[in-house]
This record gives C-alpha cells, sequence and structure tokens, in this order.
C-alpha cells in the first residue's frame, strides 16, 4: 500500500538529481563577499570539480552541469536560485541585484526535470535558498540582509503543506551560514551566539521536537546530507584543514557515510557545502 | 411543556431534525445528535452556529440553548471541535469517519490549505474509502469523481492524478482509507489550527491561530510567532484587546504581555473562548472547577466544562462494545453552508464499510452509554475520588500569588455573576497555567519548564511540616535530574536564554512509562492537589501532593463502573498488592499579604489523637515591617490506613476536630494520597 506514494515527507533526504553549475573565472575578484580575501581560481575549480564528482560518480545522483556564466561572478551558488520540495520548485528573486539573472537558466533546468515551476515576481520580495531550512517536516526562512518577509510569504503560500516560519538572522550572510540538516530530524548548529539565538527560536516557533549537534566553527555546520538507496545516510562535510575542532563532532554520526569535501576557497566568498547544489526528488513514474 | 425545534446538519450533509424542551440546555441537544450518530467519542465534537453577528459560535452545553442562540431559526451545525493530534489514537472506526468528514469539508473549502499533490492525496483516500476498489471497467470514471469537490481549484488534471493513486489502493477498506486520510492531513500545517483575524500592536493585519499546542501569530500564511500553552501565564481579552501574557525567558526578570486587537469585543471574547476551551481540553487532566466565589476575577468566568482529552482518552480506552455499524453517507450531502463551505453534491455513493447496512443504534449501547455518560474524572491516571471530600480552593488562588490576581484596569464590567455570555462582558482573565493538572502527555523538556515554574513558586506556597522537607528536597533534585538526563539523551536546546524554549506538547500513549508518572506526580507535589470534582461513590486513587514513597502504578481500572457492569473494563492490570490510603489535609488562613515571601517557622507541634490519624500543627509567623508578625497556623492531618478504614468518614471527623479548635479555619486544600507497595523488588 505504501507503493509510489508513501504520502507527505517521504524520504527526507532521498534525492535523485542534482543541478550544478560551473565557476566563471569573474568568481575571483569580482564575486560578492563580507572579507577582503583573496579567492584563488584554480583552487575553486579544483575544489568544485570535486565536489562534482562526490554528488555524480560516487553517490549517483544524476548531475546536471549548468554552464558558469561570466556576467555572474556568483553563479556557481546556484542554491539561492531556487528552492525545490517535493516535485515544486520556487524560483527566488535574490537580495543581491548583481545575482538577479542568475535564475534564468535554474528555472531553465528545473523545468526540463519536469518540476512545477512557481516564480518569484514580486518586486517587493527577496530570497536568497541559503537562507531557506527544511527540515523534513517544515520551513524555516532566516531574514537576513538578503531575504525579506515578503519572499518569506510567498514561499509559505507556494508550499502549503508545511508550516512556515521565520527565525532571524543577526549576523553572517544566510541561515544556513550556520547550521544546516545533518539528518531526519537532526540540526546542525554552529555555537556562536547568534547562531545558539537562531536555534532557540527555530525550536519555539516549531511544533516539532529536533536533535542538535553543535559545531565549534559556525560555518562547518553547513553540510549536505543525503539518504540514498545502498548508501544510507550520507554526510558531506567540511575537511579537518578547514575545521579542524569540528570534524571531530562528526564523528559522533555512527550511523552516517562521512564525506570531507573542501570549500575552502569558496568559504571565502562565505560560501558553504550546501550553495554549491540544488538537490531533487524526482519519482521514476513522473 | 413547551417545545422547539432544532435543524442539526450532519457532517455528511444529512439534516438531522429534533424536538427539544424550550429551556433544554445545549448539552441535551448533543447528547441526542450523538445518539443518532451512534458516537461515543464525542468530545471532539460540538454544535455550532451562526450568531446574530454572522459569526460561528459554540453551543455551551451547560447554558439553555435559548439564551445562545437568538434567532427563531434553531440551526446548528454538528462539527469537529477539538481535532486530535494523533487521529489513530481514537478507538472507534466512526470517530474517525467523522473526523474525515470534517476534514473533507475542511480541504475542499481551503480552510485547511495544501499542496496539489496531497490534495489528490487525500482524494483517493476518499474515494477508496467511499467507493471501493478502482474498477477499470467501470464506465467514465472521471465522471464520478468530477462529482465530488476534493479542493477549492479542482481541475481535470487534479482528477486525474486521483485516480491515478486511487489505483494503488486497491483493497484497502474503507476503515483504513480513513486512517490513512487522517495520517497526511494531520501533518498538515494548518490541521486542527482555528483563525482569528486580528491586528498586532503595530497595526499591522495579522490572524491569529489557536491549536492543541499553543497560540501562533501567521502574517499571510507565513508563521511569525508562537506561543506555546506552557509559555503563557495568562490569557485576558478587554474590550476589542486581546491579552497573553508569557513567562519571562531565563535571562529576562520580568514576564511581558503581547497585546492583539480584535474587531470588536465579541470577536476578542470569543478569542478568549477559544483559547481557554483549547487550552483546558488539550492541557488539563481535568476541567476547572466551576467558578465560584471568585469575587477577585473581573468579567466572565466562562471555563471550558467539557471532558479534556485526557479524561476522554481514558474513557475511550474504556470503550467496549463492538464497531458500531454505519452509513457511509456522504453521497446524500447538501449544502454545508453554515460555515461558508461550497455547495458540493456527490452521486451516490453504494458502499458501507463492510457490515450490515443497516445502523445499529442500541448495539450495547445501554451500557456504553452509561460508561460514558459519566463524568469521570481522571486525576492524571486515576478515578475520581469520593464526594464529601471538601471543596478546593481553586487551584488557581494557590498558585497564582506570583500573578496576584487583581486586575490592574479600573473596573468596567458590571457584571460580575452574570453568565458568560453575556455580551456585554468587556473583560475576563484566565489562567491557563494551573500547574495543578497538567496532562501528562507532556514531553520532558515541558516537565523541565514546568518544573522551573514550580521552582519559582514554590517559595510561595505553604511549606509542609518540618518532617518532610529534607525528602521533598531530594525527591526535588531528584526528579531535576531525571529530567535533565532526558533532556541531555535527546541532546535538545540548552536553558533558555532570549526567547521561549520549545514547549510543544506531543501527545503520547496514555499508557505512560512509570517513569514518567513518577515525575508527572512530583509535580504535582508542588501544587497540591486538583480540582476535586465530582462525584464517583466508590473511593479511588487520586494523585498525591507529595511525592509517592513508593511507586505508584497507572490503574485505569473505573471501579464507578463496577456496580453498574459485570466486569470491570481495564486495560491494564493493576499490580498493586497492599495499600496504604493516605489522606493528607491541609488548612491554613489565607495569607493575604501575597508578598510571596516564605515564612520563618518559628514552631510545630505534633498531636498524636489516634492510632490512625497524625495531625501537625505547624506555626508559621512571618515577620512583616513596622515590627509586627503574621502567624499562619497549618494543619497538617495524615490519616493512614488500609482500605478497609472509612477513610471518608475519618477525614471528616478530623476537619470537624481541627475546626473546634480553630473555628476560623478553613479548608484550602485536600488530597487523597495513595501509596502502594509492591510485593516484588522490582519496578
Amino acid at each position: 500500500m505504501a507503493g509510489k506514494m508513501a504520502g507527505l515527507m517521504a524520504g527526507f533526504g532521498h534525492y535523485t538529481h542534482a543541478v550544478v553549475r560551473g565557476v566563471p573565472a569573474s568568481l575571483a575578484k569580482e564575486a560578492l563577499r563580507s572579507s577582503q580575501a583573496e579567492v584563488d581560481l584554480a583552487g575553486a575549480r579544483s575544489e568544485h570539480e570535486a565536489y562534482v564528482q562526490v554528488l555524480g560518480t560516487r553517490l549517483g545522483l544524476e548531475v546536471v552541469v549548468l554552464p558558469a556564466d561570466e556576467s555572474l561572478p556568483d553563479c556557481v551558488f546556484v542554491e539561492d536560485a531556487a528552492v525545490v520540495c517535493g516535485d515544486t520548485a520556487l524560483i527566488t528573486r535574490p537580495g543581491a541585484e548583481s545575482r538577479r539573472r542568475e535564475t534564468e537558466a535554474m528555472k531553465a533546468a528545473l523545468k526540463e526535470l519536469n518540476l512545477n515551476i512557481v516564480e518569484m515576481t514580486d518586486e517587493n520580495a527577496t530570497l536568497d535558498g541559503g537562507d531557506v531550512l527544511f527540515t523534513g517536516q517544515e520551513f524555516f526562512v532566516g531574514l537576513s540582509k538578503r531575504t525579506n518577509q515578503k519572499g518569506a510569504e510567498i514561499l509559505a503560500d507556494c508550499f502549503k503543506d508545511y508550516a512556515v516560519s521565520t527565525v532571524p538572522v543577526l549576523e553572517g550572510l544566510h541561515l544556513k551560514s550556520f547550521c544546516s540538516m545533518g539528518g531526519p530530524g537532526l540540526i546542525l548548529i554552529g555555537s556562536s551566539e547568534h547562531a545558539q539565538k537562531t536555534l532557540k527560536i527555530m525550536q519555539q516557533m516549531s511544533d516539532h521536537r529536533y536533535d542538535k549537534l553543535t559545531l565549534p566553527d559556525d560555518l562547518a555546520a553547513n553540510c549536505l546530507y543525503m539518504n540514498l538507496p545502498n548508501k544510507g545516510h550520507v554526510l558531506l562535510h567540511p575537511t579537518a584543514e578547514e575545521f579542524p575542532e569540528s570534524v571531530t563532532v562528526f564523528e559522533k554520526l555512527k550511523d552516517h557515510m562521512l564525506i570531507p569535501v573542501s570549500n575552502m576557497e569558496k568559504a571565502k566568498l562565505d560560501g558553504a557545502l550546501t550553495c554549491c547544489s540544488v538537490l531533487i526528488t524526482k519519482r521514476a513514474d513522473i | 411543556m413547551k417545545l422547539a425545534v432544532c435543524r442539526v446538519t450532519l457532517l455528511d450533509g444529512t439534516d438531522f431534525t429534533c424536538e427539544v424542551e424550550k429551556r433544554a440546555k445545549g448539552q441535551f441537544l448533543f447528547f441526542k445528535v450523538c445518539e443518532h450518530l451512534n458516537l461515543m467519542e464525542k468530545d471532539y465534537f460540538g454544535l455550532a452556529y451562526i450568531d446574530s453577528h454572522e459569526h460561528k459560535c459554540w453551543l455551551d452545553p451547560t447554558k439553555e440553548i435559548k439564551r445562545q442562540i437568538r434567532s427563531n431559526n434553531w440551526q446548528f451545525a454538528f462539527s469537529v471541535k477539538f481535532y486530535p493530534p494523533d487521529p489513530s489514537l481514537l478507538t472507534e472506526d466512526i470517530t474517525r469517519y467523522l473526523l474525515c468528514l470534517q476534514l473533507r469539508e475542511d480541504v475542499a473549502s481551503g480552510r485547511l490549505p495544501c499542496s496539489f499533490v496531497t490534495h489528490a492525496l487525500l482524494g483517493s483516500y476518499t474515494l477508496q474509502a467511499e467507493a471501493g476498489d478502482y474498477e477499470p471497467d467501470q464506465p467514465r470514471p472521471l465522471d464520478n469523481v468530477g462529482q465530488l469537490t476534493f479542493a477549492p481549484n479542482q481541475n481535470k488534471e487534479m482528477e486525474e492524478k486521483i485516480l491515478e493513486l486511487h489505483k494503488s489502493h486497491r483493497g484497502m477498506t474503507p476503515a483504513l482509507a480513513d486512517v490513512q486520510f487522517l495520517e497526511n492531513a494531520k501533518k498538515l500545517s494548518m490541521y486542527g489550527v482555528d483563525l482569528h483575524h486580528a491586528k498586532d500592536s503595530e497595526g499591522v493585519d495579522i490572524m491569529l491561530g489557536v491549536c492543541a499546542n499553543g497560540l501562533l501569530v501567521y502574517k499571510d500564511r507565513l508563521r511569525i510567532n508562537r506561543f506555546a500553552w506552557p509559555k503563557i501565564l495568562k490569557i485576558s481579552y478587554k474590550r476589542n484587546n486581546f491579552y497573553i501574557k508569557i513567562r519571562p525567558g531565563e535571562t529576562e526578570q520580568f514576564e511581558s504581555t503581547v497585546g492583539f486587537k480584535l474587531q470588536n469585543h465579541r470577536s476578542a471574547k470569543r478569542l478568549w473562548k477559544v483559547c481557554v476551551e483549547n487550552h483546558s481540553f488539550f492541557r488539563l487532566n481535568a476541567p476547572e472547577p466551576p467558578a465560584k466565589a471568585r469575587f477577585l476575577t473581573l468579567g466572565s468566568k466562562f471555563r471550558y466544562s467539557g471532558r479534556t482529552q485526557a479524561q476522554t482518552r481514558v474513557a475511550s480506552s474504556l470503550i467496549d462494545r463492538p464497531e458500531p455499524c454505519f452509513e457511509r453517507t456522504a453521497s446524500k450531502r447538501s449544502s454545508r453552508s453554515l460555515d461558508g463551505a461550497p455547495m458540493i453534491s456527490i452521486t451516490e455513493a453504494t458502499s458501507e464499510n463492510g457490515r450490515d447496512p443497516h445502523l445499529d443504534l442500541h448495539s450495547d449501547s445501554k451500557t456504553a452509554e452509561v460508561e460514558i455518560e459519566e463524568t469521570v474524572v481522571v486525576q492524571e491516571v486515576s478515578i475520581a475520588p469520593k464526594p464529601g471530600l471538601v471543596s478546593v480552593t481553586s487551584p488557581q488562588e494557590v498558585t497564582a500569588e506570583k500573578e496576584v490576581v487583581v486586575t490592574v484596569e479600573t473596573k468596567e464590567a458590571k457584571q460580575e455573576s452574570v453568565s458568560s455570555e453575556s455580551e456585554s462582558e468587556e473583560e475576563a482573565e484566565y489562567h491557563p497555567n494551573v500547574s495543578v493538572s497538567i496532562c501528562h502527555t507532556q514531553i520532558p523538556e515541558e516537565e523541565e519548564e514546568e518544573e522551573e515554574e514550580k521552582e519559582e513558586e514554590k517559595g510561595v506556597s505553604v511549606p509542609d511540616a518540618p518532617s518532610l522537607p529534607a525528602e521533598v528536597e531530594e525527591e526535588e533534585i531528584e526528579k531535576k535530574k531525571n529530567v535533565e538526563k532526558e533532556v541531555e539523551a535527546k541532546s535538545n536546546y540548552d536553558p533558555i536564554t532570549t526567547q521561549a524554549t520549545n514547549g510543544h506538547t506531543l501527545p503520547k500513549e496514555s499508557g505512560l512509562a512509570p517513569e514518567e508518572e513518577e515525575e508527572e506526580e512530583e509535580e504535582l507535589k508542588m501544587n497540591g492537589e486538583a480540582s476535586v470534582v465530582e462525584a464517583e461513590p466508590r473511593p479511588q486513587v487520586i494523585c498525591c501532593s507529595e511525592p509517592p514513597v513508593v511507586k505508584t502504578e497507572m490503574v485505569t481500572i473505573s471501579d464507578t463502573f463496577a456496580a453498574q457492569k459485570t466486569e470491570i473494563a481495564t486495560k491494564e492490570v493493576p499490580i498493586v498488592h497492599t495499600e496504604t490510603k493516605t489522606i493528607t489535609y491541609e488548612a491554613a488562613q489565607l495569607d493575604g499579604n501575597g508578598d510571596g515571601e516564605p515564612g520563618v517557622l518559628m514552631t510545630a507541634q505534633t498531636i498524636t489523637s489516634e492510632s490512625l490519624c497524625t495531625t501537625t500543627t505547624t506555626h508559621i509567623t512571618k515577620m512583616l515591617k513596622g515590627g509586627l508578625s503574621e502567624t499562619r497556623i497549618e494543619k497538617r492531618i495524615v490519616i493512614t490506613g488500609d482500605c478497609d478504614i472509612d477513610h471518608d468518614q475519618a477525614l471528616a471527623q478530623a476537619i470537624k476536630e481541627a475546626k473546634e479548635q480553630h473555628p476560623d479555619m478553613s479548608v484550602t486544600r485536600v488530597v487523597v494520597h495513595k501509596e502502594t507497595e509492591l510485593a516484588e523488588e522490582e519496578d
């Protein structure tokens, strides 16, 4: 009876496809960043290559690679361009004006994958996918420099099954700059004061209860979780080179296949592991 | 005897008409409808009507119908009032069926929003339940589907999806289809949320949602705030303003009050009532005692008068009749225009739930009715105390000392003791955190919260006899440890900082692990006993005002029915071997000071009058300003003995004696505590 449609919220993390995008040369000098760090383009490209390899070759996802666009230095961070849940994709309106056109290629790719497309066209609304945390049971949308309430309202209207709650992002770029899902019902969270505050608000806003795993480094709390056939729980996490203290915490996850993936160069641009892909669950019968 | 005609639209769209006495109370009509439906698990439902201002109201069962519905047309709609968070825990299929009918309407009208896929999925379960297995050779299946409304924006695409999914449910019985329907519906974010339009303090349009977990604040569909019930100290309304007082966070010193503006004071009052009812139903073990002598409370004394979820669950577990047959008559739908739901017409569906098609109204209904009609008041786990136990001071007053139940605002409400339907009541208050009988279905985190609350209040409540404190504290510490341990194990949040912690209530099975029970009992100890309520003719177990020395086990025996039934319906075998019944009686002069400072214990005496009865008299003297002192005399009478003893008589005797000594003493708290000794060493 479970059949093809197991109903709402079946199988958190059961992805089949991933959409990624190439690294433009303009990334090194022109991509938005909060610090003044210099980015090594070659390094960024090679770590991205490794990332895509893990998704496709190692984990067996069907990877769609969108071509880089020099006029869009941040285009590698595809997460911000769309929010996908189930069979519906919300094409966002990124908070930074320089990034608006990143959504065009994303929309086309998601249409190709036969998802229902909803576009955020309201000019008063902004939303970056990096501010959206889907827990499997509900959404949290971080109100940050890039995402506003109107954007969150449109997301809530788009995904009607789920509760969508707003939480403040007091510091850092995005909500997911200091948290992510590490498994079903498990929130990975950074140790900084604002991270902990935001977590408390998430807990207050929720009817559900979550376990948490605290990482000493905020950015280390951004990991990519998947639950794949023949592999079970999978977690892509930052390397020991980047966050030596945090890495030991991941070892607590005894049931997970842990895959360290370097993100050092992109981190200088406030990029994290979830930023570089949009994960989709496509059912075979669609 | 004058009669009036009532028309009730049922959930399947059919009309039920009956006559009631003109002065009949709402309860009477409600029970008639439930009887007609053969429904036993009634507590989740109610009768709604449209008032003269076009708003939906619930018919108060305790009040006369004619005082509520003002029009001459007594038209009601039988509806779900409290949506059970876990429908699989309902005992009977018929209850689930009715819940499904309500939800189908909620979904179809748009009141319960969901995605396209969910609409289709729910629709497919509806189809399976109503029409049975998908038949490929059925002529034009799409037509049949097209006549049902599953969604507000239904189209061909959705209908096709429904059919597709319907195919995959082959072999599923209607009852099971209902279960699946509910499993999916209950997860929807707006399931069981009662919405009210309001404005926030800045004049922004918002919606306030009341549900089993607390109060939600929405901006459009976005959840912008949430106040779980444990976090709310007081709910009040005044004129067209609605206020909630929130507990301070860990780092905060003061409580905060959040205010909302409603359209008018009727709306504010309506919202307030809904909050009171939802809180009572989902959170309390027993409803608050009827308002009496609340001379410090202004305005409406409305309180939820029905059974709580905890009570109804216990009652449900005692249902012992075979599943009633019922006809699935959704085909006969007509408009349920009472609440603006769209007109729905469905072609005749023919299948039933696999049994004899005729309604079997009276199968065992006699005994069944007896069971349910009794007001079984469950104190956490056990059955009601005897009558004749002295009436208790409203627990609210005991615990609310912190609040000092005096409203700050000027007294505008003129009606004090008027019935609460009086529309001219402009304000009222309710203190939901009546810590006395919190539902045992909380999760440990909440217990921790409430433990904190108890801790705070401890300083206020009357200290016990000197022989106890050490014990008490040990238990407390132990309990805190237990709770903390659990919290850690689940690796959940840290102590509260700026925002309230997640106090959500995940209802659990009524069969609790003893560990939790013990915690729960310890919790109760701080606040003394709950509303000791109406009568059962047999003395039974009550949970206690002090931590049990020995573990007690949940006993769901309802001895009250033993007189009527030959067999006792129990779901758990009691493991009690010996019993010692202790009645604790505390009386104290009211402390009118209310400054919450614990007194200084000056003297204590122990007077033993009989071998059965121990009276401890404690004089607590409080030093006040100006060199004055105030003495409070506290008597703690403990009556111990085997069950053979007539405890009630002994208690009455003891009270009499105490009163002879101190004529101006009044009873403030009566607690019945049962200690059980287990023959085995195990737990």
